[in-house]
């Protein structure tokens, strides 16, 4: 690939967007940084953390009304605040895929899967529509759905949400990304389900050498599945850490959150609550 | 308390829930888990008289269930959902939303009682005047269980009511089911596709799988991975995968 910055893809340096409220702005995300290279990177947090705002910042897909700043916000070098809408359309859906929560909802229910993929396809490639259609059922197969051709051409309530969530992904390899955003990918679907589509892209993302970034709020999910983690809290960065050590965090929030979710294998009468600390909000020296 | 004798549910040609017998005692929480599709939340919104279309033997608090519930039933058994926002009328304040059921069952004293109501869930006085989108989730679960509870049931069916949760606030409102169960000498039914939920919260379960009952089993036998069907074996190896 063209450009590669010391094997960054992904830059981020004190990354903040403010959302206009009727007496000033709401601090979604304050001050974060990281960068991302090849590899799986995981944003964990609760809701409200800021951590899909960071996803759909870097593909420059909040609303108008957001203020984004940043020192750095590059994509394989490519300023994402400076880029034009063109350059900005080449990266989303082009280079960047985005793999969102609930198939549902960001399928076309009027159009064929089939259609839908070779519309993907044919936006960032050149060729026909016979080409466009050949390249949906490969990229079918490659999700690993079986049966293919009938998928092609049913429609996305035909579908289970495993599958459907299959449709997504095969939709955002058409262009061939280099990073995947993947926002919750697993969020609205069955533990086994679950585990079968992150093994898909687990598989995809070594296969093709991409970068992914995993937004969950599932720690434990995004320990077993990635590489790097990324903890958020209220719009800041709480630690990062290598995947595997997650469950020797040593932040008071990572470590609450572990806490918190009731297990199978210990017996517990209470489950302990998170108390927050206002010390974790004063800004890092 | 609740028994379910032979329950078979139909959805048009679907034949979805295939004879499903199970028993509640008063007191007891009971578990149904089970991968989606499987029926568990089938049975529950069955029970409480959302689904037409069943036939086998429903009784709760020994008085068996016809087609269609009356009020006192109502009364006695109310019903948690997965998503709050959902089951929020956004256009009702939460002041509005608790003084519904008390005007149905013609119960007096709404004042004091929503007052309560509100203190036993520990939503803050301001709250009440407040619409569900001007709350947070987990907020808006606890005005949902506040609801459910401010006619005095002695029945709760929950379904998945913690999925849609942050871990953090998941453990707070596990917390206060576990409370007002104590305090209040509820029978729950839980449906929940997770197994440790289920594992705090309830005594006994049944794993549900293509609409059947594969098998009944204790919270013991469960932590200790006692399963006979291989199903349920399935389900506790993927939970403590997924536990790490």
């Amino acid at each position: 690939m063209s450009g590669m910055n010391n094997g960054k893809l992904v830059e981020i340096r004190d990354l903040r967007v403010d959302f206009p409220n009727p007496s000033g702005f709401t601090q979604a995300v304050r001050g974060i940084s990281f960068s991302l290279g090849r590899e799986k990177l995981g944003i964990v947090g609760e809701s409200g953390s800021g951590k899909s705002v960071t996803g759909r910042a870097l593909m420059r897909l909040l609303p108008q009304a957001a203020r984004v700043r940043a020192e750095a916000l590059r994509f394989d070098g490519v300023d994402v605040l400076a880029a034009s809408e063109q350059q900005m359309r080449s990266l989303r859906g082009g280079r960047i895929g985005l793999i969102m929560q609930d198939p549902k909802y960001s399928l076309n229910p009027v159009m064929s899967v089939g259609r839908q993929i070779a519309e993907a396809w044919l936006a960032h490639n050149k060729g026909g529509r016979r080409e466009a259609r050949d390249a949906a059922l490969s990229l079918l197969e490659q999700v690993k759905i079986r049966d293919p051709r009938r998928v092609l051409d049913s429609y996305p309530h035909e579908v289970s949400g495993g599958m459907g969530q299959r449709i997504m992904i095969a939709m955002m390899l058409a262009p061939n990304p280099d990073l995947l955003i993947a926002d919750e990918p697993t969020s609205a679907l069955d533990a086994s389900v679950q585990a079968e589509i992150l093994k898909l892209i687990e598989d995809l993302v070594s296969e093709r050498g991409m970068g992914l970034m995993l937004i969950s709020h599932d720690l434990p999910l995004v320990a077993r599945f990635c590489d790097r983690v990324v903890v958020m809290y209220a719009g800041q960065v709480m630690e990062e850490l290598p995947a595997r050590d997650l469950h020797r965090a040593s932040h008071a929030y990572t470590r609450g959150l572990l806490d918190c979710m009731p297990s199978l294998s210990r017996k517990r009468a209470r489950l302990p609550t998170l108390n927050r600390d206002a010390a974790w909000l004063e800004p890092h020296a | 308390m609740i028994e379910v004798e032979h329950l078979n549910v139909h959805f048009g040609s679907n034949h979805v829930v295939r004879d499903v017998s199970f028993r509640v005692a008063a007191g007891e929480t009971f578990g149904l888990v089970g991968e989606s599709g499987s029926g568990k939340s089938t049975v529950l919104r069955t029970i409480a008289g959302l689904n037409a279309g069943w036939d086998g033997r429903m009784a709760v608090a020994g008085q068996a269930l016809g087609p269609r519930r009356d009020r006192a039933f109502f009364q006695r058994v109310q019903m948690v959902f997965q998503d709050p926002y959902g089951s929020l009328h956004p256009r009702q304040t939460v002041d509005r939303i608790l003084a519904e059921p008390l005007e149905v069952h013609g119960i007096p004293d709404a004042e004091s009682r929503i007052t309560r109501a509100l203190e036993e869930v520990a939503l803050p006085r301001t709250a009440r005047f407040r619409y569900p989108h001007q709350l947070s989730g987990g907020q808006r679960q606890r005005v949902a269980i506040a609801r459910a509870l401010i006619a005095d049931p002695s029945v709760l069916l929950l379904d998945e009511p913690t999925s849609a949760l942050d871990v953090s606030v998941q453990a707070e409102v596990l917390n206060l089911l576990s409370d007002l169960r104590e305090a209040r000498q509820l029978t729950c039914i839980l449906v929940s596709h997770n197994l440790a939920v289920v594992a705090h919260l309830c005594e006994r379960l049944a794993v549900m799988q293509g609409g059947r009952i594969v098998e009944i089993l204790s919270e013991a036998e469960l932590r200790a991975g006692q399963a006979r069907h291989s199903h349920t074996q399935d389900l506790i190896a993927l939970s403590h995968e997924l536990e790490g």
